[in-house]
């Protein structure tokens, strides 16, 4: 195997010494991705917790005291903020991109290694702020998790005063560490990759990573633009979104300022966000079912392509989330239509993963079962977004439990259950221990037929007509009694899965200390992280020379090859000649 | 929106054509071996230079969003009947000269470089960031004229987008300068002008970019 | 294997899960059946595409599973396959994408002959307001909102004068009249939900926002707030009822204008007076109240408030239930009023009478500093200091009797006061006292009043 020499490359990257160098204030992007990771998984616990004193309130009303109307809406915004920003965007970006982005392509680090441990510092800050939130005069900000004005700032919304001004400042934060990260990630896909890894020969991980951080550096200005804006109007009175009104029975001293405007800046951020969490889920989903289906991605190109395809038209279809907020009707035919035409990529992407599966040689390892998973949630889900994207089947089902059953399916559970693919596949080389197959599986039956049992039943109610962002159902003459009995339903199997989520941490503390060690590469994986010298990888990931890349990410049962695997670091010679790679199916 | 809009998708055409010359049609799977398209940028190890250069200018591409949306919210904000003009100091137009200045001081600067004249390096990059300093110095003062002719941050949504606009603008160019100074101390205590290069060479980037930016908030402004 | 088989089952229970439950949607009493239309539609092709992907799934899984000695195909693409598929796909996203957008367009479509009717919105109710005779709805701005004049309409506006207001919790529309709704906010965000018409809008303030649908089945149709407006966005209802023609109009025809609004708002306090000397009895000849006979302080309360609570004595929406004796005696003596412009006056005599402080009670059981936390949920509404906010039709609770309270949040709790459908403030109440845990909690928020002024 040939090797290149970079060898004034090896003489920067010193291993440091002591142990805060190593893991407090390292620059290691292996050690970041972890701190990024275990931050995200803690935030994500408390917002776990959050939902289930939800879903006790929903479940059994007026059993609990302590949780209040203003209690209630709080813990809904905390829960959607936290999962959504400060879990799974820190968690897919900061935590999966840092750490497989350089192995993956082949180089010892971030370009930036200093700037990548600010980023860390900043998103902890972020975190910080956001808790420190919960303890301010008045609480944390009861908003919702889109933070509309003029209630966000107002009094009648629990936290307006300080609890709002922390959420602002929290985001503003998150989104300086963001861009640092994402700066980092794009230079480093674009310039730091190894001889022979052309951008076509990147693993689809990389490529989902790589777009949506591109859509994050674009569009996380618009949050910034709103919150900033939002800030001034709360603190120096200013009127950019505040309309003249009526607040605590006077009159306000805003004038003339447009709350939609607020709404257009907001979306055209939150859009493209769930499209942020979403491609990385799709690039790791797909390296996944690929290495353990043994079997090559199915259309690598076209699932390029429609990442690209998703990533460009998520900028236009914005204003589907605002169908019912006043804007001009007209502009519901363009929405409906970018909408719907977004379904077309994401479709090819179903059908290639499925396709990988056929002719395949699947092994039911966790992590594909969790793919399979992911694949039969996201299609649920996909599916509702057709009914809401169809802008008059979202009159009807607009703010109604439908939309809350349509995006935890597809961004609740399909990310959350790649990601704990992911954690499970990546694990072995992130730490050098196997963990417990058995609990894995549980963790998958339990977490898959649970979170299944949660959000299928909410859409019925978001169909019979029950609001979103109800504290308590009061009656109604069309609401019948059996829907508080699904709700009783809901929230035993809510609070049942959060208690399973224990099995993983189990799992994962366990075997950290006592789990088998693992082989380098236990998959038999083609991908350039499971090729490196140590495992887990040491500082500066490749020994003394980087590696050289000869083939795609995707070279498994190769027709004519010894094993059913070429890692991409063997020279061409062994395997298909080139005449034949193209399919005969 | 249509402004915001139309800036996203030719950031993303202009992505999407770099891609494409970038071969994201070929098939992989029938290529092997090592290097076999020169034209294709990086798998060659990889230039802190060059590397630092992207990611200046990936930044201008982020900061333009960010711009771009505000912008675009004036626009918006602007359709609204409250909204009344705002007469701008004539003093803008000499803090607009300052910025200028400094722009070309470190265009000098960078001449400098390749010619290596290390005197007019010093000259031109000192003089660069002082003038910047000066812009915005200016600036405040030119707030403080404006906030005693009555027009304080929420006396008008007009005066409010120019003093925010105005504001960002001078917090990224004190970004800027943070990393001038940076540069300005290991100038002064003779590091090689060789090591240096970068930093120069991207201070003088982003001082363009930034007195672009400013001259289109400027023209913004003054028909706000 | 057995992943396989679950997703089968799964595919299975989710349609039979669809077909059998009983959760639909309510029945349409409304013209928009073609939105019910595109939806089933939308469920037949979406469906169909669920069950087929993921079956195809369960198959594949099936069919290639590992097994000893088996090794996978080798496939990079199949571009007639992957040609093929998008071409499906476009044309399955058009079949949705077309019905849907025609029907937009006639929603988008209002009807020259529709009806206009004004819903305002506000933290936590609704209001309405007919053009009147002469078919224009009067202009209206933020700077006149006021007690007296809650939409905020322009008092020079010559259109606005024989504008009908309905302050209530019911609006009635005729049946087969197509209506154009034009929603207007107060205060904040808010969104005017019937379920039975399928078609909603948010209202926005400073702005006004439209839709439009015919209502074409009688009956009472439960108003929802859709849009998040705060800690009270759950209890914010209200209700359409349809009626046939000609009952509507002669609803409608007992409701006052503007104009008689304005003038009843001018009546003076001293009038009052003489209605008053009855009150006097029970609520002492200052309104200072008597706890020995159960008559609570009420001086220098807001009038609107007296006069809301008057008129649902005398209406029934209050002090009807046998379990409330003394709101019995009340209602009793609410009738003895003569008219509306009687309650109009006691109220603001009353309102003018000097408002005071209770004396403290060392007799209150409850901490103070539980109390403060329960009552940031009052707060909202009652007001940091509870000085009452009249916009929110909340009383002042600062300087209330302590014992008079605790009564009343237990009635409200037990569904004895604010129960009636009409009562649209007393609901929220119930919504809002329903919170107190046990009787603790009462008198923890009781105690932390006591200590505000
Ligand atoms: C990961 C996150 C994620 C993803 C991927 C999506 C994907 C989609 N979403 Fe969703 N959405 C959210 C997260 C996400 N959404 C969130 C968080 C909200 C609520 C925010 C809030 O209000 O709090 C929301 C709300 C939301 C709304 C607003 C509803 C409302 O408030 O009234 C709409 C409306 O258009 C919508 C549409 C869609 C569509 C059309 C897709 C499409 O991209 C889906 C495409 C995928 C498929 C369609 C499945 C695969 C396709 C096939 C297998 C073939 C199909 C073939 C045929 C039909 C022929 N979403
Ligand atoms: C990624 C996003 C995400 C996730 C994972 C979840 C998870 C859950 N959510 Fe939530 N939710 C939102 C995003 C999310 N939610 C958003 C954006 C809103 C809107 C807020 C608003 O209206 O403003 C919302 C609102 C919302 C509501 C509506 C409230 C209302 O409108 O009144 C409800 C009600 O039942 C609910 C319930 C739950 C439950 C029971 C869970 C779960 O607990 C389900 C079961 C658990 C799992 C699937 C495991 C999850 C794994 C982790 C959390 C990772 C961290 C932990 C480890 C790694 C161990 N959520
Ligand atoms: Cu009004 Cu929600
Ligand atoms: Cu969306």
């Amino acid at each position: 195997m040939e090797q290149v020499a970079i060898a004034d490359e090896v003489h920067e990257h010193h291993e440091p010494t002591s142990f805060i160098s190593r893991y407090i204030w390292s620059q290691d992007h292996k050690v970041i991705a972890i701190q990024y990771a275990s931050t995200a998984i803690a935030v994500g616990l408390v917002a776990l917790v959050l939902s289930g004193m939800m879903r006790l309130q929903l479940g059994f009303p007026h059993a609990f005291d302590f949780i209040s109307p203003s209690a209630y809406y709080q813990f809904v915004t905390m829960h959607g903020m936290i999962m959504v920003i400060y879990l799974l965007t820190a968690l897919l970006l900061g935590g999966f991109g840092n750490y497989l982005i350089p192995l993956m392509i082949g180089a010892r680090d971030m370009v930036f290694p200093y700037l990548n441990m600010l980023s860390y510092w900043f998103y902890l800050a972020s975190v910080l702020v956001l808790m420190a939130s919960f303890f301010v005069p008045g609480g944390s900000t009861g908003a919702g998790w889109t933070l509309y004005p003029p209630q966000a700032i107002l009094p009648g919304t629990p936290g307006a005063d300080w609890g709002i001004i922390l959420m602002l400042v929290s985001l503003g934060i998150f989104i300086v560490a963001f861009t640092m990260g994402g700066l980092n990630y794009v230079t480093t896909v674009l310039q730091a990759r190894t001889k022979g890894m052309t951008l076509m020969r990147m693993p689809l991980t990389v490529w989902g990573i790589f777009v949506a951080t591109i859509l994050g550096l674009l569009a996380f200005p618009a949050l910034f633009v709103s919150a900033l804006m939002m800030l001034l109007d709360h603190t120096l009175g200013t009127s950019f979104f505040m309309p003249a009104l009526l607040s605590q029975g006077e009159l306000s001293d805003h004038e003339g300022g447009s709350p939609i405007l607020f709404q257009h800046l907001f979306w055209f951020f939150g859009h493209p966000e769930v499209y942020i969490v979403a491609l990385p889920a799709f690039g790791i989903v797909s390296d996944l079912i690929s290495t353990h289906a043994r079997k090559n991605i199915f259309g690598y190109r076209m699932m390029v392509w429609a990442i690209l395809a998703i990533g460009v038209l998520s900028f236009i279809v914005w204003a589907h989330h605002m169908y019912v907020s006043g804007m001009h009707p007209y502009f519901g035919f363009f929405f409906a239509v970018t909408t719907l035409i977004i379904a077309v990529p994401t479709a090819i992407k179903v059908y290639n993963w499925v396709l990988t599966l056929w002719r395949g040689n699947i092994h039911l390892t966790v992590p594909m079962l969790f793919a399979i998973g992911f694949i039969f949630t996201f299609v649920n889900g996909g599916l509702t977004g057709l009914f809401l994207g169809n802008v008059v089947v979202d009159l009807p089902l607009s703010d109604t439990y439908f939309v809350v059953g349509h995006f935890h399916m597809v961004m609740g559970v399909s990310p959350v259950l790649v990601l704990f693919g992911a954690i499970y596949h990546w694990f072995p080389k992130i730490t050098g221990r196997m963990y417990s197959e058995t609990l894995g599986k549980w963790h998958f039956w339990l977490t898959f037929l649970g979170t299944y049992a949660i959000y299928l039943p909410m859409h019925y109610l978001g169909i019979l007509g029950i609001p979103r962002r109800y504290y308590a159902n009061l009656s109604t003459d069309f609401i019948p009694e059996s829907a508080q009995d699904m709700n009783v339903g809901i929230t035993i199997a809510a609070l049942f899965v959060a208690v399973v989520q224990l099995l993983f941490l189990i799992n994962l503390l366990w075997s950290l200390r006592h789990g088998k060690k693992a082989d380098p590469n236990p998959w038999g994986a083609t991908t350039l992280e499971w090729q490196t010298p140590d495992t887990p990888p040491r500082h500066g990931n490749w020994g003394h020379h980087l590696p050289v890349v000869y083939r795609w990410a995707y070279d498994y049962s190769v027709p004519g090859a010894e094993r059913d695997f070429i890692p991409q670091t063997v020279p061409g010679s062994e395997g298909h000649d080139s005449d034949t790679g193209e399919t005969k199916a | 929106m249509n402004i915001i809009v139309l800036f996203m998708v030719s950031v993303m055409a202009i992505f999407v054509w770099w891609m494409l010359l970038q071969r994201i049609t070929a098939k992989p799977w029938l290529e092997q071996g090592v290097a076999f398209d020169p034209r294709v940028a990086g798998g060659n190890g990889y230039s802190p230079y060059v590397a630092g250069k992207l990611a200046l200018w990936v930044f201008m591409v982020v900061i333009s969003s960010l711009f771009m949306l505000f912008i675009t919210a004036y626009h918006m904000r602007m359709e609204l009947n409250d909204w009344r003009h705002l007469h701008l100091p004539g003093s803008l137009w000499f803090n607009t000269a300052l910025l200028v200045v400094a722009s070309i001081a470190l265009q000098t600067a960078r001449q400098g470089l390749e010619r290596g004249n290390a005197g007019r390096v010093r000259a031109g990059y000192l003089a660069g960031g002082l003038f910047a300093m000066a812009f915005i110095a200016a600036q405040l003062w030119t707030w403080q004229q404006l906030v005693a002719a009555g027009h304080p941050v929420a006396s008008n949504p007009a005066a409010s987008f120019f003093y925010l606009l105005t504001g960002l603008h001078g917090v990224h160019l004190l970004g800027g300068l943070l990393v001038w100074g940076w540069g300005a101390a290991r100038l002064l205590s003779g590091a090689s002008l060789a090591r240096l290069r970068l930093t120069i060479e991207s201070c003088t980037v982003y001082w363009h970019y930034l007195l672009l930016l400013w001259l289109g908030l400027f023209a913004l402004l003054q028909h706000g | 294997m057995a992943i396989a088989l679950v997703l089968i089952a799964l595919v299975i229970a989710t349609v039979l899960f669809h077909i059998f439950s009983p959760w639909w949607f309510t029945p349409i009493a409304s013209n928009w059946d073609m939105i019910d239309g595109t939806v089933d539609l939308t469920v037949w092709v979406t469906g169909f595409v669920f069950v087929a992907v993921n079956l195809f799934v369960a198959y594949a899984v099936i069919r290639f599973r590992h097994k000893a000695g088996a090794r996978a195909a080798y496939e990079p693409e199949n571009k007639k396959l992957e040609g093929w598929l998008t071409a499906l796909t476009t044309v399955g996203i058009m079949a949705l994408l077309a019905p849907g957008l025609f029907v937009w367009g006639k929603f988008v479509a209002v009807p020259e002959d529709a009806m206009d009717v004004e819903v305002v919105g506000q933290q936590w109710g609704w209001s309405y307001r007919f053009p009147g005779p002469d078919g224009v709805l009067g202009a209206s701005d933020p700077r006149f909102f006021a007690g007296d004049n809650p939409l905020g309409l322009d008092p020079a506006d010559a259109a606005g004068q024989d504008d009908i207001l309905i302050n209530g919790a019911e609006l009635r529309l005729p049946l087969d009249v197509p209506v154009r709704v034009l929603a207007r906010s107060k205060d904040v965000l808010h969104n005017f939900a019937v379920p039975q018409f399928r078609v909603k809008m948010d209202m926005v303030p400073g702005m006004v926002t439209h839709f439009w649908f015919t209502p074409t089945r009688t009956g009472e149709f439960d108003v929802l707030c859709m849009e998040l407006c705060g800690i009270g966005h759950y209890v914010m209802r209200g209700r359409v009822t349809i009626v046939p023609e000609t009952d509507f109009q002669a609803w409608l025809a007992d409701k006052p204008s503007f104009a008689d609004t304005q003038a009843v708002a001018a009546r003076e306090a001293a009038a009052g007076e003489v209605h008053y000397a009855t009150c006097g009895a029970c609520h002492g000849a200052m309104g200072e109240g008597n706890p020995l006979m159960n008559a609570p302080r009420i001086a220098g309360l807001d009038k609107h408030y007296l006069a809301r609570q008057i008129d649902n004595f005398r209406t029934g929406k209050r002090g009807a239930n046998p379990d409330d004796s003394f709101g019995q005696q009340m209602a009793a003596m609410a009738n003895v009023l003569p008219d509306e412009a009687a309650i109009a006056s006691v109220s603001a005599y009353i309102a003018s009478l000097p408002h005071q402080r209770a004396d403290a009670d060392p007799s209150l059981a409850g901490d103070p500093r539980r109390g403060a936390g329960i009552y940031q949920n009052c707060a909202v509404c009652h007001g940091d200091q509870g000085q009452g906010i009249w916009n929110m039709g909340a009383p002042r609770l600062a300087g209330m009797d302590p014992g008079y309270m605790a009564t009343q949040l237990k009635h409200f709790r037990e569904g004895i006061r604010g129960t009636h459908r009409d009562d649209q403030h007393g609901q929220q109440m119930v919504a809002m006292a329903s919170i107190l845990g046990g009787d603790q909690a009462i008198d923890d928020v009781i105690a932390y009043i006591a200590t505000l002024q």
